[in-house]
Parts: structure tokens; sequence; C-alpha cells
């Protein structure tokens, strides 16, 4: 698959070799040549972490902002141009764990982001500790005699908490990555993607084979409207583990929630006019 | 046996407004404790900051009064320094929900042995009435004066995904139903949340006592709590068509947080230990 | 001339809507007005009062002693009537047990129910207030529709007015207004920095509620939708700062707001904006802490904290708000001077401004200029390659907006970085960018306003103060000066970095310098000291959560003198 060579830059990239994280890239150039986006049209916002450092590795506009902080900085340049595609990019420790509340109120909002975990089931920048999708019982670097709390599910909890899009891919498949992408962004509100992505180096449960062994595509016979059926499906792992659009809802978008921002240009392209202000000074006479 | 509920009242006068939902809460509590026959110095109360969170001002137990948001980590702190202690988390939607959020998904990781009571009044008291997590969307407040714009929040639909052992959803206007759950919370070897729907009297005109009382109903003995997907269904019924109170969620096979770690399991809790310097001795050799 | 009223109840009796009404009908009559709020971290009960003041001439601040005292209940009389001028009078309905012989007992809930609605006992006593200085009531109904949307509740509270204006008697000589017609407004120091917000061009506000800071986001928010900007509130303070960064670096001007713990957590956002040199203005209204604190009290204790509030060094500008005109004009210029170095620009406000209202010169909004310094849509110098962090003679990069410029990409970053905006962690790039970015407190230092100075020429004794000191300040000068003793202030608005020209003169001059501030530990005077190596001879501190009233402060420099 070929994408557009305007979105590689000459960053010397710092991911381990065979790191899931490559095939994420290459999915993200490949879905953003495919909808015909050019790079000064799309903003990818991270945290910190290994998925995060992905802003320097694509040449689209970028913030590389604080770890856990991905989706806050999103919400705030999506709602002041919204002409901007804006996705976000970071790791299950940064999305689910530093900055789990803003995922549970960001969900809420509905705002037109689409978030990519890059699910790796570790900490991996930090080296090897438990992350909050790290299985109960498993070893890590820190952990060493086993994980003592239950891991998140981030499907299901996103489809408790409302969430309009719920998908998840596999970063070893890259055609089934990019229609994920691609539906994500051209879903009109908020997209969650967790993406399973294999750290070769920290976590040595959850491999390429581990994860292939298991995964399952969901097939056109599946109905992800039906809340219910897609609850009972998010519960699904260990030995399958389904990919695809497991649930999505027709909800009305973020800023389309205000009357008097809808149909107007976005809040950067404002002209910006002291005077305007100035009807406001009788209420205080 | 049970111990007398005149042992946990407090002098300190009561800052909430007349009327308040917090009173049922308050009685409801001490019913608790005090038919659970326990003592003022075998329990600590945790809170936050709001209104809910002065709790532990109003009632003689041992009490933990700290930041906005961060009712359940300190409890965490001293379940773990004292296992013997009843640790409770008395605090509001905003403050667990919201500001707290995030120690509410991790903590319910954890399956920590403590209960943890939310005074749902679905608003901000103490700052004046803007739009909480669990406000409705539309809902006109003090603030969102052309209604709230984000979707409410469904703390037990989502306690329920995040595996929450014991999840269970009571009214502050039903003292004997409160203080029966809080109970059996308090019996749940692991963490237990109970939603509180209670009224707030001066800032949100919407969901009032009225409003609750009319669709409240009592989940009853053919309903089974430990059937997950019945119970993620229950959790998502609200509104008009009814919204169940009691146990809706109950798993008494998982492991608490304490018992997951041997050496906390097994002994005297971590204050009672002694501790000699001397026992770090060893560890010397690894640096030579 | 200038008298004091004092109205006092439990929380939810309706103190503070009758303080402004009373505030507004004296105000409009051509008097100057100050009004002060002191109440609970609580909803009802308790309690809670405003003292409005009005006089003749210019109001700085509160006074403790009172001409009158209007109670809504019993404690109200027995908390403040020690308080009470030898000539002073005590209001209050006939059904509050009270044995204080000098109370005025009126039948004020009794007519307000003949008149209507029990609910107007409020007006009955406001009309009996006005009585007692003589002021009419008549036209206050075209005042009232401030306060009342209702046709039929504005008739109720003017007949009410009316009849405790009967029901009085005259006891206060006051002399004819002077500020009739003149262009004036009364506004409090939230309002008065939400309102610059807006004119300074303000079009994305992000905040979490939190006392008592939260006015500006409740103000922001009602005009939103007739500004077309949008308010958001956040889940938590670390959202709140996140949003606003976000939305700064896509090219709004954005602020956000806070207090104590909340301002707290907003600090390794502080950072954020620093090292991504995104421009953001980030409003501290202070109140006492540590932790919870005292949540609806005052202070100045931010100060040390503030300068320092990231790990390592980052270039910031600290503003602090003297009165009410500083809380419009120096939002709009902490917003300009953000854009202008693209620099983070904290200003220090706290709750005796954010809840004290004055009569003031009515704001100027035809000088104010907007200045962005961004590249205007598909209008820059650059072809393809641009460098967010480039290096340029006084290290202030260009700054473009992404999305508005074919073929660029804008990158900032949190870590370290090189001119691109990609993580360096080289040596030379780190001392570069440091030397670029810490070059800002020297460029911020040319825009940096003196502070106002108070007094005599060449004084003696030298008072330093900051913030909404000044006021307090300004009006023990004024009872000192009666006194021919030789002495002067220095009120800092502009704290970081430190202004230190007039500082410095007067250091030379008075053989006597004291501090004055709202914290337990001197901390501008510990500022001052460390960058110019002057000693205190003395130090006035107050941090029992209360602002010093003029005269309170008068007394206490007696004391050290």
């Amino acid at each position: 698959m070929n994408y557009n060579k305007e979105f590689d830059n000459n960053t010397e990239i710092s991911w381990c070799p065979g790191c899931g994280n490559f095939g994420i890239l290459n999915a993200l150039k490949i879905s953003f040549t495919e909808l015909d986006l050019s790079p000064k049209d799309i903003l990818v916002v991270s945290g910190i972490g290994q998925a995060a450092k992905t802003p320097h590795f694509i040449n689209v506009n970028g913030f590389n902002g604080l770890h856990g902080r991905g989706l806050p900085s999103a919400l705030g340049a999506k709602s002041v141009n919204k002409s901007l595609k804006v996705i976000v990019t970071s790791g299950d420790g940064d999305s689910y764990g530093e900055g789990g509340n803003h995922l549970i109120h960001n969900i809420r909002r509905n705002i037109d982001i689409t978030h990519l975990v890059h699910n790796n089931q570790i900490y991996g920048l930090t080296k090897g500790q438990g992350s909050p999708t790290t299985a109960m019982g498993q070893s890590t670097t820190l952990q060493s005699d086993g994980m003592k709390v239950d891991p998140i599910n981030p499907i299901s909890t996103a489809i408790a908490l409302g969430c309009s899009f719920v998908a998840r891919s596999f970063s070893g498949d890259i055609n089934h990555l990019k229609e994920m992408i691609k539906a994500g962004i051209n879903h009109k509100g908020y997209a969650l993607i967790d993406i399973l992505q294999p750290c070769v180096t920290f976590n040595r449960i959850n491999t390429f084979k581990w994860y292939k062994d298991r995964i399952y595509y969901l097939d056109s016979e599946y109905d992800p409207f039906n809340k219910l059926k897609a609850f009972e499906k998010s519960l699904e792992w260990d030995d399958n583990i389904p990919l695809g659009i497991i649930y999505k809802e027709e909800k009305i978008e973020f800023l389309d929630r205000f009357p008097h921002l809808k149909g107007k240009k976005s809040l950067v392209d404002k002209s910006l006019d002291p005077k305007e202000a100035e009807q406001f000074i009788e209420e205080f006479i | 046996m049970a111990t007398d509920i005149k042992l946990f009242n407090s002098n300190d006068e009561n800052a909430w407004c007349p009327g308040c939902g917090n009173f049922g809460i308050l009685n409801s509590l001490k019913k608790a404790f005090s038919e659970l026959d326990l003592l003022p110095h075998q329990i600590l109360i945790s809170s936050g900051i709001g209104q809910a969170a002065k709790t532990p001002h109003y009632i003689n137990v041992n009490g933990f009064n700290g930041l906005h948001g961060r009712s359940l980590p300190p409890a965490l702190g001293a379940k773990i320094a004292n296992k013997d202690l009843k640790i409770l988390v008395t605090s509001g939607d905003g403050d667990t929900y919201g500001e707290g959020g995030n120690h509410f998904i991790h903590n319910i990781r954890r399956n920590l042995d403590i209960t943890h009571l939310v005074h749902d009044n679905q608003i901000y008291g103490l700052t004046k009435g803007q739009g909480s997590p669990t406000t409705a969307k539309g809902q006109v407040t003090t603030m969102q004066l052309d209604g709230v714009r984000v979707d409410p929040f469904n703390p037990l639909a989502t306690a329920i995904t995040m595996g929450a052992t014991f999840v269970a959803r009571s009214f502050s206007g039903d003292v004997n139903h409160l203080a029966h759950l809080i109970q059996e919370g308090m019996k749940h070897e692991g963490y237990a949340l109970i939603d509180i729907l209670q009224p707030c009297v001066t800032f949100n005109k919407v969901n009032t006592f009225k409003w609750y009382k009319d669709r409240i109903y009592k989940l009853d003995e053919n309903y089974d709590p430990t059937n997950k997907m019945e119970a993620y269904k229950k959790a998502n019924e609200w509104g008009d068509e009814g919204i169940p109170i009691g146990i809706l969620y109950r798993n008494e096979d998982a492991t608490s947080f304490v018992d997951r770690i041997p050496h906390l399991r097994d002994g005297k809790p971590l204050v009672d230990r002694e501790w000699k310097p001397l026992d770090a001795k060893k560890f010397m050799e690894d640096f030579r | 001339m200038n008298y004091n009223i004092l109205i006092g109840g439990a929380a939810g009796q309706g103190v503070a809507t009758t303080g402004k009404i009373l505030e507004s009908i004296l105000k409009r009559k051509g008097y100057f007005v100050f009004t002060n709020k002191d109440y609970m971290s609580r909803v009802r009960g308790g309690h809670n009062f405003t003292q409005i003041r009005f006089g003749n001439d210019e109001l700085y601040s509160h006074n403790s002693d009172l001409d009158i005292i209007l109670a809504f209940n019993k404690e109200t009389i027995i908390n403040h009537s020690s308080r009470l001028k030898d000539n002073g009078i005590i209001i209050c309905d006939y059904n509050i047990d009270t044995d204080n012989y000098t109370v005025n007992k009126l039948p004020l809930i009794e007519t307000a129910k003949d008149v209507g609605n029990a609910k107007v006992f409020t007006s009955v006593a406001i009309g009996a207030i006005l009585k007692a200085f003589d002021i009419e009531v008549n036209n206050t109904t075209n005042l009232l529709n401030k306060f009342f949307k209702d046709e039929n509740l504005i008739n109720l509270n003017y007949a009410a007015l009316v009849r405790g204006y009967d029901m009085f008697k005259n006891v206060f000589t006051v002399s004819e207004p002077k500020l009739i017609n003149k262009d004036t407004i009364s506004i409090n120091g939230n309002q008065a920095i939400a309102l610059g917000a807006l004119a300074g061009g303000v079009t994305f506000y992000s905040a979490y509620p939190m006392a008592p800071s939260t006015g500006i986001m409740k103000y922001l928010y009602s005009k939103s939708n007739s500004m077309n900007i949008l308010v958001e509130q956040a889940e938590d303070e670390i959202a709140a700062i996140n949003m606003a960064i976000g939305a700064s670096y896509a090219g709004a001007r954005s602020m956000t707001a806070s207090s104590g713990g909340g301002f707290s957590l907003m600090v390794e956002g502080l950072g954020l904006a620093a090292i991504t040199e995104t421009p953001l203005v980030v409003v501290n209204v202070q109140r006492p802490g540590p932790a919870t604190g005292l949540p609806t009290r005052t202070a100045q204790g931010d100060l040390g904290f503030v300068i320092n509030s990231s790990q390592d060094d980052l270039p910031l500008m600290v503003i602090s708000l003297k009165n009410h005109q500083d809380a419009f004009y120096q939002t709009i210029r902490a917003l300009n001077l953000a854009d202008k170095y693209q620099l983070l620009v904290i200003i220090l406000s706290d709750q005796y401004l954010a809840d004290s209202s004055s009569t003031i010169e009515k704001f100027n909004f035809d000088d104010i200029k907007i200045d962005r310094n961004i590249a205007k849509k598909n209008n820059c110098k650059y072809s393809d390659t641009y460098k967010r962090y480039e290096y340029t003679d006084d290290g202030i990069s260009p700054r473009l907006i992404p999305g508005n410029h074919n073929n660029i990409t804008v990158l900032a970053d949190s870590h370290e970085h090189n001119e691109y905006g990609n993580i360096d962690e080289s040596k030379k790039n780190r001392i570069n960018m440091m030397d670029k970015r810490m070059n800002k407190i020297k460029l911020v230092k040319k825009d940096l306003i003196e502070p106002e100075y108070y007094g005599m020429n060449n004084p003696e004794t030298l008072l330093v103060a900051w913030g909404s000191s000044e006021g307090s300040i300004k009006e023990a000068l004024e009872l000192l000066s009666k006194e021919n003793v030789s002495i002067g202030a220095l009120v800092f608005g502009d704290i970081w970095p430190l202004p230190i020209k007039k500082m410095i003169q007067y250091s030379n001059i008075a053989k006597t310098i004291i501090s004055v501030e709202h914290n337990h530990s001197n901390q501008l005077a510990k500022l001052i000291s460390q960058e110019l190596q002057i000693k205190f001879t003395d130090n006035i501190n107050k941090y029992d959560g209360r602002q010093f009233s003029g005269y309170e402060l008068y007394k206490s420099i007696k004391e050290v003198l």
C-alpha cells in the first residue's frame, strides 16, 4: 500500500526495531492519503510515551503535550478550529491511566476527534511496569510477583459511557487498521480506536503471535448499533478477541451543541473587536 | 446487639441547608454503624471537598477531610496501613465522578475493601449550582443557562463495566433502605459503591424528593444481582421508565486488594508491626 | 462625608441581593460606593454579611466602623454591634429577639406581607435605610428591573421600598451627591477581569468551579452566546489548562482561572505553556491555603509559589491586580503581552478584589488594541518548511497557526526540542533553547510598569505593598498625612520580573522600610531583598483571611512607627 510521501519527515525514529508502532504510523499515512487530506489540515495531538512520539515522525501539524493530557489539548484545538482533522495518538498508560478522567469526560462531550490508543498492555518508555491493561497476575519489570489489580476493559468502558464510535484493531494488520482509522475520521463525533500493539521489548506475553492466534474479525452480520450486544461482545477476550467497529451510536457532536457556533466560522477566524464587549457595560451603570 | 447510636453524634454545627438530602445519609450512616455494633474508633470516614464531603465533621468517628476529588487515594493509604479499620468514603458526584474520576476508575480495579457513598444530587452544591457529571443533558443550571451540553455520566453502568464487585443505588429519603445497603456494603469484602440519590433543595429544582419518589422502585428478591448482563441492563434504566434502587450487582468471589498481597493479608495491620532498621541491613549485600 | 452600612444574616436570607440593590440605588443617586462581602463556604445558615460604604469621595476599601447595621438575624447584632459608632443605629424586624436597647425594631415582614409577599421585607428594610439618610426612593423602578424580571415583583419591591421609607425617620445628614450624570460603573473584580477578557479577544475559556474564581467563568459563560465564544466547564483543573493551551496553540486567544488547590493542579500545564511557547493567561484568584484552607476568604499568599510554579526555570510574567480598573485593563494587557512574547502571564487577584465592587470611571473601549503577533492566513514568508522554534535576534520565533498556510505544518512539543519542534537531547541545543526562552524575561522588562507611589515627596518611612492592598494603603496614608507623618508607599502591580527603579530610588530616600502584605512570610519583601539586597525595617502582616481596612492598617502602621 502506498501513501503520499509528503507525510514523511526526516526525523530519526526512536522506536525499537519491530515495534508495533510502525504499523500504526504507516496506517495513519495511508489513511490520510486515501482520505485525500493534506498535511496542513491534520493535527496529531499526543501525551507522553512511546506512542505519543508519533507527531514527531509524521509531517502533519503536531502537538506533543503532557503525559495523560492529549485529549484536553486536542479538545481546545478542535474547539477553536473545526476545519482541522484532529487525531490523538497515545498509549494505554497515557490514555487509560494518567489521562483516565479525560477519557471519561470527553466521551460525554462527543467532540469530533479520533483517538488512537496504542495499547501494548505495558509501560514501554518507563521500562516495563504494569499498565492499566496489563493482565492480572502478569509479571512485569516492577511487579515481579504479578499484577495485583484487574485490567481495565477500554472497549466495554467506552460503551458504558456512551461513546459514539468504539473500535478495536491490530497494528499487525495495516489494511484493517487503516479502514478503522478512516471510519473513525469520517465519524462525526468522538471515535475511540483501541489498537492491539505488541511491545517487543517489555511485554513477552502479548506478542504478535499471541494476538494473531486470538483475533477474529466482526463480519457484516454484526450490528454495531445494538448496545447490549456490543457490551457482550466487548467482554470477549482471552481466547477470542473481536476486531472491528464494536459499537456505534448516532449522537450530536459537541460543537454542534452550541447553536451560536453552528454554521459560523471557526473561532480562530473570528475577528476580534474590543468594542463588541462594550454593550455589556450597561449592566454595571 | 447494637451500639448506642448517640455515640456517633458530633457537636459541630451543621452547615447543610434545611431539608438537604445529606441529613438522611448522615442518619443512615449512624444507624448502620450502630446496628453493626461498631464503636466510633473502629471507623474512618474519608472525604474530599463539597457539601457531602463535610460529613466527617458531623459524625463522631475518625475522619479525614482531604482535597477535592481525592477522597479515595487517602482512604486506600489508610486501609493499607490499618486493615482493621472500617473505612468509608463520603463525597459528592462532582468530587467523585468529576474531579476524582480517575481515582474512581482505578480503585475499582483494586477492589480495596472500602465502602464508597456518593451523595449524588446531580449538581454542584457548594460552588452554587453548576452542572455536575450526573446533571441531565439540557438541564438549566445557575451557570449553564441554556442547558448542560454534555451527556450525563452513568456511574452504575461504568462501575459494573469496570468490574466493581458491589454496585448499589439508594435514596436519601429512605433511611431504612439506605442504612441496610450501607451495612451490606460494609460487610462486602471489597470495594462497594453506593450511589445515593440525594435531592439538593437549593440548586436542583428538577431532581426533587418528589421527582425521585415518583420514579424509584426497589429491586425485589426475584432479581439476581450476580448476573452481570442483567445488572448492566438495570444500570441503564433511568428517568421516567423507573429508577431501580437496591444492590444491582454483587460478586463475592473476587479477592480484595489487601488479600491479593500475601504479606499484607497474613499478619497484623502494618501500623501494629514493629519496624527494625536492622531488617534492611541485609540488602547492603546487594551493593557490594 | 462617608457612611458605612452592614447587612448581615444567614446564608440564603438574601443578604447579597439586598446589598446589591442598596448599592445600586446609592450609586445611581450619585455617590461613590464600595461594597465588600464576607461569607462562609456554605449555602444556607452560618453568618454572612455585606458592607456598603458610600460617600462623596472616591473609596478604596471597606471601613470597620458602622453607621447602620441591618440585621436579618440575632447573630448579626451580637457579632457586629461593638463596631457601631456612638450615633449608629441597628435596624431589624420586630420579631427578632434582642435586648440591645439601641435597636430599631420595625415591622419589616408584616409590612412585606401586607404589600403582598413576605419575601420583599428586604426592600422594606432598604426603604427604611434610605429614609435614615433622607435619600428619596423615587426613580428606582428602572433599577429594580436589573434584579427582577417579573413586572409584578418589580412593583411589589417598589411598593415595599416606599412603605419602608415612610415608616422610618431621618437620622443622618448627607451632602448633595457629586456623581450625578457622570459616567461611572460599579463592578466587582471577577466581573472586571471577565469583561477585560471579552474586550481583549478571549475566544476560548476553560475552567473548573473553584471559589473565589468561579465568578469569572460564570460571567463569561453568560456572554458566550452573544460574543460567539466557547466557555467550557472542564472535568478538572488539569483538563482546564491543557484545553486552554490546545486552543491557544491552534490560534485562539484563550484563558483559564482558578484558586487555591485548583491552581496548584495546573502547575504542570504552566510549564507546558512555557516550553511550547504557547501564549497563555492564567488568573489565580488567591484564597488562604494551603490545601483547601479558607475557600471564601482572602489572602496574598501565593506570590512566592507563583513565580516559581514549575519544575526548573521558566519564563513567565506575573501581574498583580491593585484595583477594579486594573482588573479590566491589566487583563487586556496580559493577553497582549502573552501574544507579543509567546509568554505565560499569570494574573494574581484575590477574594477581596473578586467579591468587592467599587464605583469607578466607565471603562474606555475605544483605545484598546488587540495585537496578536501572528501572520495572516496564507500570508507568510515560508514556502514549505516552517520552524516553530526558529532562532531569531530576540528569540521570539514567528508564530503560525496550524491549518492556515498551504504546505506548512506546525509542531509544538513539551520535551526539550530543536527549532523544528522535534525532540533533541543534545547539550548545545538544550543551552540554546533555554537561553532563547529565558531571554523573554529580559524582553518583558521593557514593558514593565513601575509600582505606583503614593505619599510625600521625601518620605522618612516607605511602605511597600502589592495588589489589592492598594486600597487600604491609600486610605491609611490619607489618615497619616493629616498627622503630618512623613510617609509614602510603593504599591506593586507588575511583580515578576520585579520592576526595580522606583524601589531603588525610594529605598535610598526612606530611613525606614516596612512591608504590608496579606500573608505570613512577607513574600514581596523577601523577593525584593533577594533581588535588590534591600533590608526591610519591619513587616506588617495580616493572614486571618480578611483584608485590612484603611483604618485598621493606619493603626498597625502607628504601632510599628
